[in-house]
């Protein structure tokens, strides 16, 4: 009847599900809300049995860690699902990504076994491409990692916010190959160095931009053409400040 | 990548010379991406895009709907013929659609020239730019695009560029902007794109005989390609048209528009774009028929996309199955001119509520008629979801001014609608309204004030609640060609706001209703530039190009719109011709006047038009020929159509193969 939430098939949801997805190439552009709205019709194409909450508007259960911003490309973002049905994770995986445009890339799927997902997010490993010298991104990077604190600005829904963007950064070096495949669409300038930069996940977020912000204000490096960042890897801090873990690693032992 | 992959020089953009034709300009799009709002509108991938290599085809189109991506992307239009035209093996479509100011000046000073969001592929490299009119107030948007392509505004200056050719319901008087297109096509697009289609590749693989010119002319021979460069317009002393002639004898002096008669036969879209940018409309659209004879006499759709021509429940049921399938999308329209019009659609309604009861898809009708039974259709669509808001359009306050229109519907039809709607649990009902038709006095107007004071006591006897409340939404009126009112005169702004400003002050200081009454309104000024665009001659496109010069772009949004650039731009424009804005917009046309569009045939006997604006003068009401005797309009008998309507007789529909999920596990499934 009409104004009480309708009779719909609220099945409980019987298991959880990580993915690890990637944005790549052109559809780095997307935003967080463009890539929930592509997953959410995907996972709708596939056929997967979503849990749904109840109410007048019910929404599938999706909950998003940590989403890298627009324009950025990652090889590592995660969301977690629940379904009413069991399921099987690499069939799974399959279907949703071809569900979803080219770009939009499930790379893995695996079963929750463990609780406190996101928690074990602590820092993630960003790979810059920096159209300028060697010589001038290197002095740059020099002067960030000798200072103990440099003060960038970035606005925010909340306004104007000057925080700390040195004592986030763990590490920074250059590499003479990228990690990632470049689409067929892109091509690497010439000059170009490529960093892999450790940031610790902290409040406020050091996002990519504000460590490009922190090299441009302690070391004058402005790039000929916008950086093109790519999220690697996010997850637990391994050793410290070098390398960073998988963090499916304790849901896989769990199995 | 290793580094040995990287190419010298990479770091610099290729010069447009050096790049061939039909190569993507993405890498030096990319670099402006990071600089703009939303850059996800531009770069294409879209579930269900086409992308063809460039080489393996013959003819080339750019589709264009001139307007932001998250307006056109939705268009039935431009998907419609997106996969028709991709469907052909020696053809390729890509989609264009407007960018915003941001994109524009940083395209200007890095030198990228407009682009389509499938391939990238630089506009000017097409065979043909298709543009898809819905509203005059897209033409600037047209020369933004031309501009941005590097192709000359001017179709006479035009030499191996894109023929540029207007479609749409605008198209049907393209003389305002004859001076930019090669061509106009007037009806629907389907079978329009591969009669050219065929002709365009004829010719390319004939050597291109007789140049630019030589396939104009093969179109114009069609009699149903309208080239405005083979017409001659001659002028009276007063500034009237004295005649509209083909300047060289193979070309016929009318052109008709094109009528696809059987629907069915025509499933599209088949694989609907899912865009990943946010759109004005998050559903999938199905068309379940094509045209009108409700006979509004303000309605050019209503005129123009005549006869009726209904799709069958069969293949509007497997349009909505597949169209779910392949795109994922929460919510179906069935899109029409008056849906609930479908001779079938109780049992459409029926069955698509069964089929999708207790999932997450819902069905929407996009409803406006003043009808119990469309109450009754939507309760039944909305079974899986909230009953907020529900709308019709008595489009007039009056009785009086409805049998001018010919809205035919009483007061009493209204409450008894309303009584029911909000008996059935809706909570909003939302009733559109316009001002400034013809005759049309303030009393008319504030009439819409008693009739939602009306609707809100009605809706809380039948609810027994005093929460309910009624959006009333007004909208201008712009006298349109091919219309019964294309000779009428249109009210004048300061007129226009007067009027609405009494009804605002009315709905206002009633103590016991206003509060649940909401007023939404739009100043008179737009619909003034909307007139003299739509009713516009050849010499309104100097106007056109002299708002764009001095700025004007995205004229449909109130945010970009400015009036006093194009009065001042018309003012300059006009100078000489004897003629101005007034002339255009708010002068009443006599029946031997000569309109602009009257070479251009949209089926409509003039006479019979002519007759219903004298009917509609006398507040003489006529019927939907589908239900009685045929009146003349002249439609079916010049097109040599009829109208096509149900029933089939069939009631039921079968049951969709029970889909049966991939990624369960087997034996576990279901427990």
């Amino acid at each position: 009847m009409a104004n009480k939430p309708p009779e719909r098939d609220l099945a409980p949801t019987i298991q959880k599900l990580r993915l690890r997805y990637a944005k790549r190439g052109r559809l780095r552009f997307s935003s967080h809300r463009d890539f929930q709205r592509a997953l959410e019709r995907a996972l709708r194409r596939a056929g997967v049995p979503m849990a749904y909450s109840a109410g007048f508007s019910p929404h599938p259960k999706i909950s998003y860690s940590n989403s890298a911003p627009t324009g950025v490309a990652s090889e590592a973002e995660y969301v977690e699902i629940g379904v009413t049905q069991l399921c099987d994770p690499d069939r799974l995986r399959i279907e949703l990504d071809s569900a979803l445009p080219p770009g939009l890339d499930i790379i893995e799927v695996i079963v929750a076994t463990s609780s406190d997902f996101s928690a074990r997010l602590e820092a993630s490993l960003w790979e810059m491409e920096i159209c300028a010298s060697q010589e001038d991104v290197m002095g740059a990077v020099g002067k960030l990692l000798g200072s103990t604190e440099v003060l960038v600005e970035r606005m925010t829904k909340s306004g104007l916010r000057v925080f700390d963007a040195r004592s986030a950064i763990l590490l920074i070096e250059t590499v003479t190959e990228s990690a990632v495949t470049a689409p067929a669409d892109t091509q690497l300038p010439q000059e170009c160095v490529i960093l892999h930069v450790v940031v610790r996940h902290i409040t406020p977020s050091v996002r990519p931009d504000d460590v490009l912000t922190a090299l441009k204000q302690v070391g004058n490096l402005v790039p000929l053409k916008p950086v093109r960042v790519t999220r690697l890897a996010q997850g637990p801090l391994t050793e410290v400040g070098i390398s960073i873990g998988d963090p499916f690693d304790p849901d896989r032992v769990l199995v | 990548m290793t580094s040995s992959t990287i190419e010298a020089g990479a770091c610099t953009v290729p010069q447009p010379s050096l790049r061939q034709r039909g190569q993507s300009v993405f890498p030096e799009l990319e670099a402006l991406l990071p600089l703009i709002a939303k850059p996800i509108q531009y770069v294409g991938g879209e579930l269900n895009a086409v992308t063809k290599p460039w080489d393996q085809v013959t003819v080339h189109w750019a589709l264009m709907y001139p307007d932001a991506y998250e307006v056109g992307a939705p268009n039935q239009g431009v998907q419609i013929l997106y996969e028709v035209l991709n469907e052909q093996p020696d053809v390729l479509a890509e989609r264009t659609y407007s960018v915003w100011p941001d994109l524009e000046a940083l395209m200007r000073e890095h030198n990228v020239p407009a682009f389509t969001v499938d391939a990238h592929r630089s506009v000017a490299d097409f065979d043909l730019l298709g543009l898809s009119f819905s509203t005059e107030l897209g033409y600037t948007n047209m020369l933004t695009a031309l501009s941005l392509a590097n192709i000359p505004l001017h179709a006479v200056d035009r030499d191996d560029h894109p023929i540029v050719v207007a479609g749409g319901h605008a198209a049907f008087n393209p003389e305002p902007i004859a001076q930019f297109i090669d061509a106009a096509v007037l009806g629907d697009g389907e079978e329009a794109v591969l009669l050219i289609s065929n002709i365009v590749k004829a010719w390319i693989e004939a050597g291109r005989p007789g140049g630019r010119e030589g396939v104009l002319l093969e179109l114009a021979k069609t009699g149903c390609v309208y080239i405005p460069r083979f017409y001659d317009v001659e002028y009276l002393p007063d500034g009237r048209i004295k005649r509209v002639v083909p300047n060289r004898p193979d070309v016929p002096s009318r052109v008709t528009k094109f009528t696809l008669m059987d629907l069915d036969a025509w499933p599209f879209p088949k694989a609907p774009l899912v865009p990943l940018a946010e759109t004005v409309h998050e559903r999938m659209s199905v068309e379940i028929f094509r045209g009108c004879t409700r006979g509004c006499r303000f309605c050019q759709a209503g005129m123009i996309t005549r006869p009726v021509r209904e799709r069958s429940i069969t293949s509007i049921a497997a349009m909505v199955e597949n169209g779910l399938e392949k795109t994922g999308f929460e919510e179906v329209g069935l899109l029409s001119l008056s849906s609930a019009d479908h001779s079938e659609i109780g049992d459409l309604a029926r069955n698509l509520a069964d089929r999708y009861e207790k999932t997450q898809t819902s069905l929407s009708l996009p409803s406006t008629r003043v009808d119990a039974f469309n109450v009754d259709l939507a309760n039944e669509l909305s079974r899986n979801g909230r009953r907020s808001g529900l709308t019709f359009a008595p489009e007039g306050g009056s009785e009086r001014i409805r049998r001018v229109i010919n809205k035919l519907v009483s007061e009493e039809d209204l409450i008894r609608t309303v009584t029911t709607a909000y008996g059935a649990g809706w909570r909003n009902v939302k009733l559109y309204f316009m001002c400034g038709l013809p005759t049309e006095t303030d009393e008319d107007v504030l009439q819409i004030a008693t009739m939602a004071r009306e609707v809100i006591r009605a809706g809380r006897e039948a609810s027994g609640r005093r929460d309910i409340k009624c959006t009333v939404s007004i909208g201008g009126f712009v006298p349109k060609p091919h219309t019964p009112f294309q000779w009428a005169a249109q009210l004048d702004h300061e007129s226009t706001d007067a009027r609405l400003h009494k009804l605002k002050e009315a709905i206002r200081s009633d103590k016991e209703f206003g509060k649940a009454i909401g007023f939404r309104y739009h100043d008179g000024k737009p619909g003034i530039i909307e007139g003299i665009l739509s009713r516009g001659d050849r010499r309104v496109g100097n106007v056109i190009e002299t708002a764009w010069k001095n700025g004007a772009r995205f004229d449909g949004w109130s945010e970009h719109f400015s009036f006093d650039r194009w009065m001042e731009s018309a003012n300059y424009a006009l100078e000489d011709t004897g003629v101005d804005v007034d002339w255009f917009t708010i002068r009443e046309r006599e029946y031997t006047e000569v309109l602009p569009w009257d070479h251009l045939d949209s089926g409509l006997d003039s006479e019979w038009l002519w007759e219903d604006w004298q009917d509609a003068l006398a507040e003489v009401a006529v019927d939907d020929c589908r239900w009685t005797p045929c009146f003349d309009c002249g439609v079916c008998d010049q097109m040599n159509t009829e109208i096509q309507v149900g029933p089939t007789g069939v009631t039921d529909l079968p049951m969709p193969s029970a889909r049966v999920s991939a990624v369960l596990i087997q034996g576990l499934c279901g427990n």
